[in-house]
């Protein structure tokens, strides 16, 4: 076992920490806030369903990586994922409940100005309406869902005392349930860099009973995470709970469902795809964050009361740790960055080469972006995005769209279809007729992504995109997942 | 089945207690109302001495389940958010209880004479304080199950101690104007001030009950 693995994995861990006692605020802290639910009992079982989620449903075959998919080399991932734990650890010290994805993607900008690649600019719009909207929505389904639960109770006259079993009740079931979905979306984020790396095999236990090496990975990030939420979380829960504004148990439930109601409307693609497809409206996607979320329906239920009960400076507070989590979390990872290559002689990025071939430009013009100014840069090669990108800008003829078209064919790479390879692959991901496209591409070499896509999907269907429509959206993102995958595989160093 | 009888059988077990120490005191008002207009007509008698000891029973039963609830909803950290008011609720009625028995002892053990044309009025104001404290029962128990009707019965105890309020100055007055002994008249107003005492208490408790009803609301 490679120790230089085992030591990188150690910032993935740290992250899991952080994660764990920042995150299980949003799904436990009002009910730990009002006293319904003990400390205890809320770390147990937001612990176990943490878990369940990694290693059931973010530990299966999806091989996502995350937001930290984009960092090509393992010690700038190792330090991408350390500058954004040590944040949020900030923050939790702080008692400020902050988004812990926002924190690595505030990180990764810092990494793409070390290594002088392209931020995309919509992730960092994403975090800005994050702020905004999302607490906004949660507030306002919070406000209505207040009121028709005052009036079924009202309805239903349930006694003091089974009121309060109820919501007892309600708020582990409503907490277990954010428990497992906070496992399941945010393991990619603690460990799925780490996959290809990972340490472990597979095993299995009298054939009912199996571990992937990945399901190993998924489980230790997901015991980090747990072990985040007993050692540190109770601080965070409070603000959210407690401090804030003081809520009744009835109002603690209301906020915390009314947080996944916008999780799911907002955020769930998969409702997209079933409203879509039975031919109804779709509602609009919404970057959303949990941690916003929780605050967001909190407030809206204290200025539903007439905002008396807010403490404004806590909400301040918060509000300042959401905008400062990503800037800190880029600056300290840049600064660190610098040390590690220049101190440590680590390389924390591969040198990503741009370069607008003969074929590239072909390309291009099929996609029916103007090609005519961009002959002067034929042949020319650049060593980082953001160079490419200041020579297309001087051309003054893309648009952003086309920008992105631009860095996607013009990228350069070395895919060598290797046999030995290709029987490492996920046979229960890939489907059958895939891997055997692949097979039949054995010990060709590809110098684009794109070149090996269209190889791909010349050999089957099943490796084309459909048309980028809503009810297709899913299927296409789960076709880019698995190109992903078969990029990194066959990727070789130029 | 067996599931949810786990999760709420201690739940339905508490709110049987609660219910049963309401009940308990409905229970000591009726047997109050029937000590008092037993003593107007016989005086002391075999018959008083069993309901004052069936009151006393009452009494003990009602501090019994007063305390068991108390421990049930702390060791268990039920209703954390109300559950200094319930605790406070509770006791207040307790002492309710404990007023009924207290008065039923002074009877028995000072036997204080009632003349005849005084007794209309003791027994009015025993049925008075003894509505006023059933309303405040009801107000208890609508605090737990049916937090609207609180107010209904809230408005019916205040009317029933001003009631009671008339009913002991008028009593009071009337004793005053007569011609017994200066002792026998300061032994009269005595009885019919801690008779009236369980009105003025079942008002105490209205109040804070008020509170604790917006503050269920919230």
């Amino acid at each position: 076992m490679d120790l230089t693995v085992l030591f990188f994995l150690t910032s993935g861990l740290f992250l899991g920490w952080s994660l764990g006692a920042n995150d299980a605020a949003n799904v436990f802290g009002t009910a730990v806030g009002t006293r319904m639910v003990r400390f205890t009992t809320a770390a147990i079982v937001c612990s176990v369903f943490v878990i369940l989620g990694a290693v059931i449903s973010g530990g299966g075959t999806t091989h996502t990586l995350g937001e930290l998919g984009s960092i090509n080399a393992l010690a700038g991932a190792f330090m991408v994922a350390l500058s954004a734990a040590g944040t949020v650890y900030m923050m939790t010290k702080w008692g400020l409940p902050v988004s812990t994805s926002q924190a690595v993607v505030g990180a990764i900008v810092g990494w793409n100005v070390f290594s002088d690649s392209v931020t995309d600019t919509t992730a960092l719009i994403k975090i800005f309406a994050t702020w905004v909207a999302c607490p906004l929505l949660a507030g306002l389904i919070a406000v209505p869902i207040f009121k028709l639960v005052e009036q079924f109770l009202h309805w239903a006259k349930f006694h003091l005392l089974r009121l309060d079993a109820y919501t007892r009740l309600a708020l582990i079931f409503a907490g277990a349930f954010g428990a497992y979905s906070l496992g399941a979306n945010n393991i990619a984020n603690v460990m799925g860099v780490f996959v290809p790396v990972s340490p472990f095999t597979d095993f299995e236990v009298a054939e009912f009973f199996a571990l992937t090496s990945v399901q190993q990975l998924f489980l230790l990030g997901a015991i980090a995470i747990a072990v985040g939420v007993f050692t540190y979380s109770k601080k965070v829960m409070l603000t959210v709970g407690q401090d804030l504004l003081p809520l009744s148990p009835v109002a603690a439930w209301v906020v915390v469902i009314s947080h996944s109601i916008v999780l799911f409307l907002f955020a769930s693609q998969g409702l997209e795809y079933l409203l879509a497809s039975n031919g109804l409206p779709t509602i609009p996607l919404v970057p959303v964050s949990s941690s916003q979320a929780v605050i967001g329906a909190v407030v809206g239920i204290g200025l539903m009361r007439g905002g008396r009960d807010i403490r404004w400076q806590v909400l301040a507070n918060i509000g300042g740790g959401w905008i400062i989590t990503p800037i800190i979390s880029a600056v300290v990872c840049f600064v660190a960055l610098f040390f590690l290559q220049n101190v440590f002689n680590q390389q924390v990025y591969r040198e990503a080469r741009y370069e607008l071939s003969a074929p590239v430009l072909k390309k291009l013009s099929e996609h029916k972006i103007p090609t005519k100014a961009l002959q002067e840069l034929r042949g020319k090669s650049f060593n980082s995005g953001v160079q490419f990108l200041d020579a297309l800008h001087e051309k003054r003829v893309l648009t952003r769209d086309q920008d992105r078209a631009a860095l996607y064919y013009a990228q350069t790479g070395k895919f060598v279809i290797e046999s030995e390879k290709i029987d490492l692959l996920d046979a229960n991901w890939l489907t059958s007729s895939q891997i055997e496209t692949i097979r039949n591409l054995s010990g060709k070499t590809f110098n684009y992504r794109w070149t090996l896509a269209e190889a791909l999907a010349r050999g089957t269907t099943e490796w084309r995109l459909k048309e980028n429509t809503k009810v297709d959206k899913l299927y296409n993102k789960d076709i880019n997942r698995k190109l992903d995958y078969v990029y990194r595989t066959f990727s070789v160093d130029e | 089945m067996a599931l949810q009888k786990g999760i709420f059988g201690r739940t339905r077990a508490l709110e049987n207690q609660i219910d049963e120490f309401l009940d308990k005191i409905s229970e000591a008002g009726l047997v109050f109302n029937r000590a008092i207009k037993l003593y107007l007509k016989k005086g002391q008698c075999k018959e008083f001495d069993a309901l004052l000891e069936q009151c006393a029973g009452i009494e003990h039963r009602g501090d019994e389940l007063r305390r068991t609830i108390e421990t049930d909803l702390y060791a268990h950290t039920l209703i954390p958010d109300l559950r200094g008011d319930v605790l406070s609720l509770l006791e207040d009625m307790d002492y309710l209880l404990n007023i009924y028995k207290a008065n039923l002892y002074r009877f028995s053990i000072e036997g204080p004479e009632i003349p005849a044309s005084f007794r209309k009025g003791f027994k009015e104001l025993t049925e008075t304080v003894v509505t006023c404290v059933e309303s405040v029962v009801l107000a208890a128990r609508a605090f737990f199950r049916d937090i609207e009707a609180v107010r209904d019965h809230n408005s019916k105890v205040m009317f029933h101690e001003t009631e009671a309020d008339k009913i002991s100055t008028k009593l009071k007055k009337a004793v005053f104007t007569s011609d017994l002994e200066l002792a026998h008249k300061t032994q009269l107003r005595y009885f019919a001030e801690r008779v009236d005492e369980l009105a003025n208490e079942a008002e105490d408790i209205t109040d804070a009950l008020a509170i604790y009803t917006i503050k269920r609301k919230i």
